[in-house]
């Protein structure tokens, strides 16, 4: 892993993680009048931690094609909400979720912006003005 | 980029939205509508959504699509309008049993249901083009 890789990486995962909540949370606003849809998340900390060691080679690596993927190692675990059902089994709460996702989409930009930083930053480094 | 499978999850819900539109639409349109008989009279439909799953590209998204109708099996409501061509035997005839007050109470949640799924495609498209820009400035 080049340098320029590893002071990237960490914001790259956050903002891959923080898209993959963006799909997860919109999927919950969408089923929210699905009899039985129980509200799915990920945990942002513990899957960035994951991913990271991984990433860093800590974790089971496939060097060839005909290697079992290592468990879940792309994929992220999902939670599901099982509290708070309604009457029809429907555990997501409009508001809740509203909420969660304008909250992910600014921390979305919020990496968005330390990345753009961090280019600039090498940017700077490689010009040497 | 997972925040595309946004726009995916976000039609199909706008689609699934539509659908009960149209069902309550046609519900209000049928509540006056007499019949000469219990059996003839409209029943109030009702769609049933429910929830697919597609990993095809490997997303986690989970949309949503209409499962189908189920009809309002509640009795109609009975009128005495002997003067009805239609009656029955004892003057009556038979009226849906489509509440009107709940159908509109539907109807809004409905349209504010389409509503935040436009609100959510928006926010991931301004999301996707800021990311457009990453390393520009």
């Amino acid at each position: 892993m080049s340098w320029v890789d590893s002071s990237l990486n960490g914001q790259v995962i956050a903002l891959q993680l923080k898209a993959e909540r963006a799909e997860l949370i919109a999927g919950n606003i969408a089923n929210s009048d699905t009899p039985n849809y129980k509200s799915r998340d990920i945990d942002f900390r513990t899957e960035f931690e994951r991913r990271i060691s991984s990433e860093a080679g800590g974790a089971l690596r496939q060097t060839s094609s005909l290697h079992m993927a290592p468990e879940g190692a792309r994929s992220s675990h999902v939670e599901y909400k099982e509290d708070g059902a309604g009457e029809d089994g429907n555990t997501v709460e409009a508001e809740r979720e509203q909420t969660l996702y304008t909250k992910n989409a600014i921390q979305y930009q919020v990496s968005l912006q330390f990345l753009n930083s961090k280019i600039r930053g090498l940017k700077l480094a490689l010009k040497g003005e | 980029m997972s925040l595309e499978s946004v726009f995916g999850v976000g039609q199909s819900a706008l689609t699934a939205q539509t659908y009960r539109l149209n069902v309550i639409a046609e519900n209000l349109a049928n509540a006056e509508v007499a019949a000469g008989s219990p059996e003839e009279a409209y029943k109030g439909q009702y769609p049933v959504f429910k929830s697919v799953f597609s990993e095809i590209d490997g997303s986690m998204a989970m949309k949503v699509a209409v499962d189908g109708t189920v009809s309002d099996e509640r009795a109609p409501r009975s009128s005495y309008e002997p003067g009805n061509p239609i009656a029955d035997a004892n003057g009556f005839v038979y009226k849906s049993n489509v509440n009107s007050v709940q159908e509109m109470a539907s109807m809004m949640e409905a349209s504010r249901s389409y509503q935040t799924n436009i609100e959510v495609m928006n926010t991931a498209k301004d999301l996707l083009m800021r990311t457009l820009t990453i390393g520009q400035q």
